[in-house]
């Protein structure tokens, strides 16, 4: 590289990603001088909006949050409420739930391998140009993408924006004839799945090691997804209620996202967090498939995530399949709540990562205040690590172009959701 | 074709990348030039049909609006972002956009927001406006097939209560004394929440011609306190007329009341 060259690459709006955001590096002597990943979305101020709203209305808001996870929102928000009144949990209410999540986690990670993510691994610029070359892999992937959805929609009638979902649990319990149409087809795609897997593991993915801090859920017996502790690949392990003890957020000028961190550093969420903490969750036929792939985990290879979103759609098929199997509907399908004042806490594994929340409610049961962390803010300190780690090792020698790419490719690899990133949040701590 | 992004959640968006196997055959009957969340990327280039989602919420997306306006021959709204101005838009209601702002960042400064957040009619003129909270797949592909055979598509405007008869449910509203918003809202969901047995909460935005001020009567004698009519018509469309009067004429009442 000739002395002193100066690169400055900037990405104004980048492609492939949920809501907007930019990026801007500057490179001065082989060194990274500056490097911003730029979350520009304007907010929305959910937080506030959300005063004064009762349960039902809190469930129906915070899933516009973000079109992509809706369901995840409104299960951290019920399980807050639930909280909040003490309200009784109930067996039918909390495996329905879980099988409606793993809907959401089907198409979300189905669109994300196929649709934002694989584009880059196989050099196009967008899965539709990729569909002459690939044309099968692209259709199992959006088939895999429309069961997901078709899951969703059998508890909420829609997957955007599901209207199903009722304070204690749902507003109808799914049809069993549309349930026993259903469950054939979720049975067929798990050898879908499965090709699937292998097929990520196939890819040519950039091998970098590079050493961080994963954060997910840990439940005694289920591979994350509904509840459980808070848990770390430090030795962290907290109660839900705890997290604002632990983990603090800060805001940046160049971001309308909050960024956050545990004791002081960057850490992951998300899928390869998650797998990396709890492989031993995984059902046996689940972690036989993964074993096939020869794929270590825990891994330290951040670009994992594609192979770690696949394991987790047939995961999720395994158990909507086994929640499913024997279904019956129940005479009740929430349990009765009794508003009192008081906080409560949610948090459930989005598709992206641990989304938490909290909120107080006054004695009529309405928010007076609330708090959300969504994942994409939990991780954007991360992805600016990595963004300086990745680079460096792929070479900073080599041109705008291939080092723009490279940029790109490592911030698709979280799947980042801007939209959801940018409508939060209190500060505790503030630095720039 | 283009989809342009404003404020939103991106969930209008999905209705096409939830098409599947359609997506691949929309690809070969339109050229889609700009679309960021599926990856082309070209804002600038002069398009047909310009899809947009998102509300108008900071000056940079009140000059991009003109922008897209000036380069599309057909411009189309999707969703309530863009075309009531969203959820987000109650913070239009008493001006509490700073207010907001400076509850939730530490350093409101560095947040660049418009104090109201707006439909795009408000900014540039719009061809059609497809409304809900979100849209789904056959509102999109209904306009794009019909702006492919050269006629103005149309929406269809009546009330989600029709639909709901039609299909021959048992009314929410009169059976089991919910506040359903059915008969003031605009059709297009196919009467989702009702077929689950539950009270419409007006996501589509309102209908042709709704007697909101008799629906928020009727509410207040199902039992409803002014301020909870208030919170049902200020919700998903407060911008939107007639819920913002009603909404807030009902919210000054219960202010009334408390003093
Ligand atoms: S209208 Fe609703 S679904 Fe569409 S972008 Fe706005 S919040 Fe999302
Ligand atoms: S019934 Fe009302 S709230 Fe429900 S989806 Fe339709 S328009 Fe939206």
């Amino acid at each position: 590289m000739p002395e002193g060259r100066r690169v400055e690459i900037s990405v104004p709006a980048l492609a492939r990603v949920e809501g907007e955001g930019a990026l801007a590096l500057r490179i001065q002597n082989d060194r990274i001088e500056h490097l911003a990943l730029s979350i520009f979305e304007p907010p929305r101020y959910f937080e506030k909006l959300l005063e004064g709203r009762d349960p039902q209305q809190l469930i129906d808001a915070v899933a516009r949050i973000c079109g992509i996870c809706p369901a995840a929102y409104q299960m951290s928000a019920s399980q807050a409420i639930e909280d909040a009144f003490g309200a009784e949990q109930d067996g039918w209410v909390r495996a329905m739930r879980r099988a409606f999540y793993c809907g959401e986690w089907i198409q979300s990670h189905a669109l994300h391998i196929h649709l934002l993510a694989a584009p880059d691994f196989l050099g196009y610029e967008s899965a539709l140009a990729m569909a002459a070359e690939y044309p099968d892999a692209l259709r199992r992937g959006l088939q895999l993408q429309g069961l997901g959805n078709e899951l969703m929609r059998l508890f909420g009638a829609r997957s955007v924006h599901p209207i199903g979902v009722a304070p204690g649990g749902f507003h109808r319990a799914p049809d069993p004839q549309a349930v026993s149409a259903l469950l054939p087809r979720l049975e067929a795609a798990l050898a879908e799945a499965e090709a699937l897997l292998a097929w990520t593991a196939a890819l040519p993915l950039p091998q970098q090691a590079q050493d961080f801090v994963s954060v997910a859920l840990r439940h005694p017996e289920e591979y994350p997804l509904y509840s459980g502790r808070i848990v770390s690949s430090e030795g962290l392990d907290i109660a839900v209620s705890e997290y604002e003890m632990h983990f603090e957020e800060y805001q940046r000028p160049h971001s309308t996202a909050l960024f956050s961190r545990l004791q002081g550093r960057d850490y992951l969420v998300g899928p390869l967090a998650r797998l990396n903490l709890n492989q031993d969750r995984l059902p046996s036929p689940v972690a036989e498939a993964l074993a096939r792939t020869g794929i270590a985990f825990p891994s330290r290879n951040m670009f994992h995530s594609i192979v770690a979103r696949a394991v987790e759609i047939l995961l999720a098929l395994h158990e909507a399949v086994r929640l499913l199997r024997d279904y019956h509907p129940p005479k009740v399908t929430a349990v009765s709540l009794t508003p009192r004042a008081g906080v409560g806490y949610g948090a459930t594994e989005a598709p992206r990562g641990l989304l938490w929340h909290r909120y107080r409610f006054d004695e009529a049961g309405r928010v007076q205040e609330a708090r959300i962390v969504p994942p994409t803010s939990q991780n954007q300190a991360r992805i600016e690590r990595d963004l300086r780690e990745s680079l460096e090792s792929f070479g900073l020698a080599h041109d705008d172009e291939a080092l723009r790419l490279r940029a790109e490719m490592v911030i698709r690899n979280y799947d980042p959701c801007i939209s959801c990133a940018t409508h939060f949040l209190r500060l505790r701590t503030e630095r720039r | 074709m283009a989809v342009h992004k404003f404020s939103s959640c991106d969930g209008c968006q999905l209705a096409l990348l939830n098409l599947g196997e359609s997506l691949l055959a929309l690809q070969e009957a339109v050229e889609i030039v700009h679309f960021l969340e599926a990856g082309p990327s070209d804002p600038e280039a002069p398009v047909d049909i310009a899809f947009v989602e998102g509300s108008i919420s900071t000056a940079e997306e009140a000059e991009r609006i003109a922008r897209v306006r000036e380069h599309s021959r057909y411009l189309v709204t999707i969703g309530a972002c863009a075309t009531s101005g969203g959820l987000q838009a109650l913070r239009n209601l008493d001006r509490s956009e700073r207010a907001w702002r400076e509850a939730i960042y530490a350093r409101p400064e560095f947040i660049d927001s418009l104090d109201q957040a707006t439909p795009v009619r408000e900014h540039v003129a719009v061809d059609l406006e497809l409304w809900g909270c979100p849209i789904n797949g056959r509102q999109i592909l209904g306009a794009i097939a019909s702006l492919l055979h050269g006629v103005p598509p149309i929406e269809d405007a009546d009330k989600v209560c029709l639909e709901c008869k039609r299909q021959g449910r048992v009314c929410t509203l009169v059976t089991r004394g919910v506040p359903c918003m059915g008969p003031v809202t605009h059709t297009g969901c196919g009467a989702l929440c009702p077929a689950f047995g539950r009270d419409c909460y007006g996501c589509y935005g309102p209908a042709e011609n709704p007697n909101g001020d008799a629906l928020a009567r009727r509410f207040e004698g199902l039992g409803l306190l002014p301020e909870a009519i208030a919170r049902h018509f200020l919700f998903i469309h407060s911008h939107a007329e007639p819920f913002r009067t009603v909404g807030t004429a009902w919210r000054a009442q219960r202010e009334k009341d408390d003093a």
